[in-house]
C-alpha cells in the first residue's frame, strides 16, 4: 500500500498539485436477512480501490478507480491533476488548507469477538430464532430480521507527510414485526428503526441485544397497534425515546451545524442551515442541553482514529448548556475562521470526496430516570421509535412519525395510539426541553445521505430520553 | 470501460467456473464526472472509475450472492466461491422459481459519444456561465453537471446474454439571494440536448421573482405544483404501493383496489422503460426485456410492476423491474409517465381565488403507506396565486397530503412534461392544478 500511495502523491506533485492525499480501502461487508422463516438475502461483498485529492491552481480535483495497479494509479493522479486545473477555470478565490496536518500512525475498532469470524450459519441461526418467536404472535403479518458485518482497511497519505492505516470494524443487527389490516401496515422495529442498530463494534454488540428475547413484544405491540387509537391532535408533553432522541439530534443538530452546509457549500441539494456564524452563541436550546461531537465513543458509528484528511479523532463541544458554541469543520472551512479542523471530514467509500460528515452527535445524559421524568408528568405522550423524519433545508421546520405512542395520564403510562406524529421548529422545540434523561447509550444511523454524487454515511448519536413541552403532535 | 466483448466474456467465465444449479452474472462498469459549484465557484470536481461483479448461485433453491470490484482470474474464481458458499449455507427459499428465461432484448437509443466525451475543460466553461450569469444579478449559483456512461451486463444458465452501454447527464443548479433562491434541472441521454445556459437562466428568474418572501397560513388550498414537485410526489407514492412485493405483503394502497377508480378520471399513469421520452434502458437488473406496466388508466388502478421473483409466486412474467439480487426492496417503477393534459400556464391559473404555485419540494417522507399520506417541505419558489394570478413569493410550507386523495382532485393537467432524473431512470411528468392540498406547518423563510 505504502509503495501505491507513494506514487500516487509523486505524480500528482510532479503535475503540479500543490497539495495531495490518497485513500486506498478494502472492505468487506457480510448482510443476512430473513423474512416469515425464509433467508431473504445472503450476500458478501468485497470492494477495493482508491481516491487521490489534489489542489492545483489553488482548486480541487478528484479520480477514483477500482484498479489498483501502478499504472492506474498514474493515469488516475494525472486526471485528478487536470480536474483541478479546470476547476481552477471557474473559481473565485484559491482554497486554503490552514495549517498543515503530519500524523502517522495506525487506529483499529477495538472489538471482543471479531464478527467476520463467527461464522454464516449461527447468523443464519440467530435471525430465524428470532424470526420464528416473532411469527409465534397470532395476526403478524411479516416477521424481519437483518444483520450486517462490515470490515473496512483504510490506508491514508498526504503530501504533507502523513501516513495513517486504520482498520474499522462494525457489527449491526435488528428485527422488525409488521402487521396489516383494515387499511393499516404497523410495524414494530428493535433494537432500532431502518432495520438495525449498529456500532464500530464486534459480534459482542449483538450478542447483547437480546433479539430472541425482545421478539414477541415487538410482535404483539405491532398486531396491538392495528387496533389502537389515532394519535389525536394536540398541542401536548412529549417524551421522547432515546432512539428517535438520536434521530431527533441528527436531523436538527447534527446537519445544522456542518461547516460546508452553513457556507454554502451543499446548497444545491440538501440545503444550507439557520445557524450562520453570527448565530454563534445564540440560544439553541434550553439549559438542559448538552450536544457534543465525539469521534472517540466506544461504539460510536463516527468513531475512529483519524478522519479521511488525516485529522485525528476530536470532541468538539457543539451546544453548551443550550448555548450553540461550535461546527463540524473540515480543514479548508476551518481556515476561513483562522482554526484549525475538528476531524469530521470522511468519504463513503475510496471512491467518493471526502466531506464533512457527522461523528457522533451526542445528546449528553441529563440527571432523570426514565420513569421519573414519566412520573413528573401530568399529560402527554410518550413516543418511541422512528417510522418518518422530514425537516427543511435550513433545518428549522421537521416532523417526525413514531411507531408507537403511549398516553401519559397522570404520570403513568396509558393506552397504546398508533401513527404518532409530531412537529416544531428547531430552538423553539430545543428550548422546550426540561428534562433530560441518564439512560445512555449510543445509537447508529447507517443511512445518513449528503453530497453530490450521493453518499451514505453511518454516524453515532448517544442519546437518553428527554422530555419537551407544547409540542404539536397528532398531524394526520 | 470494457467494452460488450469483455462484459460477455467475464459473464461466460462465471458461468463456466459455477458448480451451482443456477447462475446469474451482473457486470456493472461506469465512469462517472461531476463538477459541483456553490458560491459561484466550482468547489467540487470528480471522476470515478468503478466495476462491479455481482454473482448469484442458486442450489436447489438455496440462494447466495457475492460481489467483488476486481476482474483479474482470482478474483472472479474467488467471487463465484463466496456465492456458491453462500447459497450452501441457506435454507431453501420457498416461491423460487429459478432465474429468469432469456426474452428478446429491444432495441434502443441508450448512448451518446458526447456525452462520453465530455470534458472537464467544457463542463467547467458551462458552470462558469451559470455562475457569472447569476453574479451579475448579485445571486450566488450553486449545483452538479455530470456525466456518466455505464454498462451493464446480464448473463445467465438458462441462457440471457444481455449488454446495454448508456450515457447520462444531468444538470442540477440552486440559485439564491439573501432570502429566495430557484432551482432548474435538466437531464438526457446527449449531453448537446441540454441547454444549460437556458436552466441557469431558469433558477436565476426564480430567484428574482421569489424575494422577499410574506409568511401565509398553513391550510388547505388549490394548488399548482410545477413538475418538478410532481416528480418527487409520484416517485415516494410509486415506491410505496406500485411494486408487487407491497401488493404481495399487504402493504400496498393497490391491495383490494385493482380495477376500482382510485384516482381521478383525467389521471393515466404508467412505467416505460422504453419510452425514448424518458431515459430509456432496455432490460432489468436480471437481463429481462423492460415491459410498459400501466398503473391507472382514467384512474382506475391496473396493475404493479414484478420481478422474476414476485412474478413467479403468482405463475406471471417478470415485467422487467428487477434490482440487483439480492433484493430484498422488491421491484421499482423507475422510469413513471404521468400523462399530459392540454392545459397552459393561463389555463392552470384561471380563477384561482387563492392559491399557491408550488415550484417543487424537499425531503419528502412517507408517513402512511397504505393511505399514501406523505410529509415534506416546498422549496426554491412558492407564490401565493390570487385571483388567476400570481402575486406575491411566499415562505416555505409544508405539506402533509395523501397523494391519492391529491391524484382525485385533479382540476387541470398542463401540456408540457418535463423528463427529470432519477438514479437509474427518469420520471415524466406535467405540472398539475390540485384543487385540494393540505399545509400542515410553516416555516421561517
Amino acid at each position: 500500500m505504502r509503495d501505491f500511495a507513494e506514487r500516487a502523491l509523486n505524480v500528482a506533485q510532479l503535475h503540479g498539485a500543490t497539495y495531495a492525499d490518497v485513500r486506498l480501502e478494502e472492505s468487506y461487508v457480510q448482510s443476512v436477512s430473513t423474512k416469515n422463516g425464509a433467508v431473504d438475502a445472503l450476500l458478501l461483498e468485497e470492494s477495493r480501490g482508491f481516491g487521490v485529492r489534489v489542489l492545483a491552481d489553488g482548486a480541487w480535483g478528484f479520480a477514483a478507480s477500482a484498479v489498483v495497479t501502478m499504472p492506474e494509479i498514474q493515469r488516475v493522479a494525472e486526471i485528478a491533476v487536470a480536474i483541478a486545473r479546470a476547476s481552477a477555470l471557474a473559481k473565485r478565490e484559491d482554497v486554503d488548507l490552514g495549517p498543515s496536518v503530519v500524523e502517522r500512525g495506525e487506529y483499529r475498532t477495538p472489538v471482543i469477538l471479531d464478527p467476520l469470524t463467527i461464522s454464516l450459519e449461527d447468523k443464519i441461526s440467530l435471525l430465524l430464532q428470532a424470526d420464528a418467536a416473532m411469527r409465534s404472535i397470532p395476526g403478524l403479518a411479516l416477521a424481519e430480521g437483518a444483520l450486517e458485518c462490515r470490515r473496512t482497511l483504510k490506508t491514508f497519505a498526504s503530501t504533507s507527510g502523513s501516513y495513517l492505516q486504520q482498520e474499522i470494524i462494525e457489527t449491526g443487527a435488528g428485527i422488525v414485526a409488521t402487521a396489516v389490516g383494515d387499511g393499516e401496515v404497523q410495524q414494530r422495529s428493535y433494537p432500532n428503526s431502518f432495520g438495525r442498530h449498529q456500532g464500530t463494534a464486534g459480534w459482542e454488540f449483538v450478542r447483547a441485544m437480546s433479539l430472541v428475547e425482545n421478539a414477541p413484544r415487538i410482535a404483539e405491540e405491532a398486531v396491538a397497534l392495528l387496533s389502537a387509537p389515532q394519535c389525536p391532535p394536540a398541542i401536548t408533553t412529549v417524551v421522547i425515546d432515546p432512539t428517535q432522541m438520536a434521530l431527533q439530534v441528527h436531523e436538527s443538530c447534527g446537519h445544522a451545524v456542518e461547516l460546508d452546509r452553513v457556507l454554502g457549500m451543499e446548497a444545491a441539494y440538501a440545503g444550507t442551515s439557520f445557524l450562520t456564524p453570527d448565530r454563534l452563541g445564540m440560544r439553541y436550546g434550553s439549559e438542559q442541553v448538552n450536544i457534543v461531537a465525539d469521534a472517540t465513543s466506544p461504539s460510536g458509528l463516527g468513531t475512529f482514529g483519524w478522519d479521511d484528511e488525516g485529522v485525528p479523532a476530536a470532541v468538539t463541544p457543539l451546544v453548551r448548556d443550550g448555548i450553540f458554541v461550535d461546527y463540524l469543520s473540515s480543514r479548508e472551512t476551518a481556515a476561513r475562521f483562522g482554526k484549525p479542523s475538528n476531524g469530521t471530514v470522511r468519504a463513503e467509500s475510496w471512491q467518493r470526496l471526502p466531506l464533512i460528515r457527522m461523528t457522533n452527535i451526542n445528546l449528553l445524559p441529563g440527571e432523570w430516570r426514565l420513569e421519573d421524568i414519566v412520573a413528573d408528568t401530568d399529560r402527554g405522550l410518550y413516543l418511541e421509535t422512528n417510522r418518518s423524519w422530514s425537516i427543511d433545508d435550513k433545518r428549522l421546520n421537521f416532523q417526525f412519525g413514531t411507531e408507537i405512542a403511549w398516553e401519559i395520564v397522570n404520570g403513568k403510562l396509558g393506552r397504546m395510539l398508533k401513527n404518532p406524529t409530531y412537529t416544531g421548529i428547531t430552538p423553539d422545540f430545543w428550548g422546550s426541553c426540561d428534562a433530560v434523561g441518564r439512560e445512555w447509550q449510543m445509537w447508529g444511523t447507517t443511512n445518513c445521505g449528503k453530497g453530490q454524487p450521493t453518499q451514505t454515511m453511518h454516524v453515532g448519536h448517544g442519546a437518553a430520553a428527554a422530555r419537551f413541552r407544547n409540542v404539536r403532535v397528532g398531524i394526520t | 470501460m470494457l467494452g460488450k466483448e469483455r462484459i460477455l466474456e467475464l459473464g461466460a467465465q462465471i458461468l463456466g467456473i459455477s458448480t451451482a444449479d443456477e447462475t446469474e452474472a451482473l457486470v456493472i462498469s461506469d465512469e462517472t464526472a461531476l463538477t459541483r459549484f456553490a458560491n459561484s465557484a466550482i468547489h467540487q470536481n470528480v471522476f470515478e472509475v468503478g466495476v462491479e461483479v455481482r454473482v448469484r448461485a442458486v442450489l436447489g433453491g438455496r440462494i447466495g450472492v457475492a460481489t467483488t470490484n476486481s476482474i483479474d482470474e482470482r478474483s472472479v474464481r474467488d467471487v463465484v466461491d463466496r456465492a456458491v458458499t453462500c447459497a450452501r449455507l441457506a435454507p431453501a427459499t420457498p416461491d423460487f422459481h429459478g432465474l429468469p428465461e432469456p426474452q428478446p432484448i429491444p432495441q434502443v437509443e441508450t448512448f451518446s459519444q458526447t456525452t462520453a466525451s465530455y470534458t472537464p475543460e467544457r463542463r467547467a466553461a458551462d458552470v462558469k456561465g451559470i455562475c457569472e450569469a447569476a453574479l451579475a444579478e448579485d445571486l450566488n449559483a450553486s449545483g452538479a453537471w455530470s456525466n456518466s456512461e455505464i454498462e451493464v451486463g446480464v448473463t445467465n444458465s438458462r441462457g440471457i446474454s444481455a449488454y446495454n452501454l448508456r450515457s447520462h447527464a444531468s444538470l442540477k443548479t440552486v440559485v439564491m439571494a439573501a432570502n429566495s433562491s430557484g432551482y432548474a434541472e435538466r437531464t438526457a441521454v446527449d449531453a448537446s440536448q441540454i441547454d444549460v445556459a437556458g436552466a441557469g437562466q431558469e433558477a436565476i428568474d426564480k430567484a428574482l421573482r421569489s424575494r422577499n418572501p410574506v409568511p401565509v397560513e398553513p391550510g388547505d388550498y388549490t394548488v399548482v405544483l410545477e413538475p418538478y414537485a410532481v416528480g418527487t410526489m409520484l416517485d415516494y407514492f410509486a415506491s410505496v404501493g406500485l411494486g408487487a412485493l407491497a401488493l404481495q405483503e399487504g402493504r400496498s394502497f393497490m391491495n383490494g383496489h385493482l380495477g376500482d377508480r382510485l384516482l381521478g378520471t383525467n389521471i393515466t399513469m404508467w412505467d416505460d422503460g422504453l419510452d425514448p421520452r424518458g431515459m430509456p434502458v432496455p432490460f432489468d437488473f436480471e437481463g429481462v426485456p423492460k415491459q410498459r406496466v400501466m398503473f391507472f388508466d382514467r384512474g382506475a388502478a391496473i396493475g404493479v410492476v414484478y420481478d422474476s421473483f414476485t412474478a413467479g409466486r403468482e405463475g406471471k412474467r417478470s415485467t422487467g423491474h428487477g434490482l440487483p439480487a439480492p433484493n430484498t426492496w422488491g421491484p421499482v417503477p423507475l422510469n413513471i409517465f404521468l400523462a399530459e393534459g392540454d392545459a397552459s400556464k393561463e389555463d392552470l391559473l384561471r380563477d384561482i381565488e387563492r392559491g399557491l404555485w408550488v415550484s417543487r419540494f424537499h425531503y419528502v417522507n412517507v408517513v402512511h403507506p397504505t393511505q399514501a399520506i406523505l410529509t415534506g417541505m416546498t422549496r426554491d419558489g412558492t407564490f401565493l396565486i390570487e385571483h388567476g394570478q400570481l402575486t406575491r413569493p411566499v415562505r416555505n410550507l409544508r405539506f402533509t397530503q395523501s397523494v391519492l386523495d391529491a391524484l382525485s382532485h385533479v382540476e387541470a393537467i398542463g401540456r408540457d412534461a418535463i423528463m427529470l432524473q432519477d438514479e437509474w431512470g427518469g420520471t415524466r411528468v406535467p405540472a398539475l392544478r390540485i384543487g385540494r392540498f393540505t399545509f400542515s406547518s410553516a416555516t421561517d423563510f
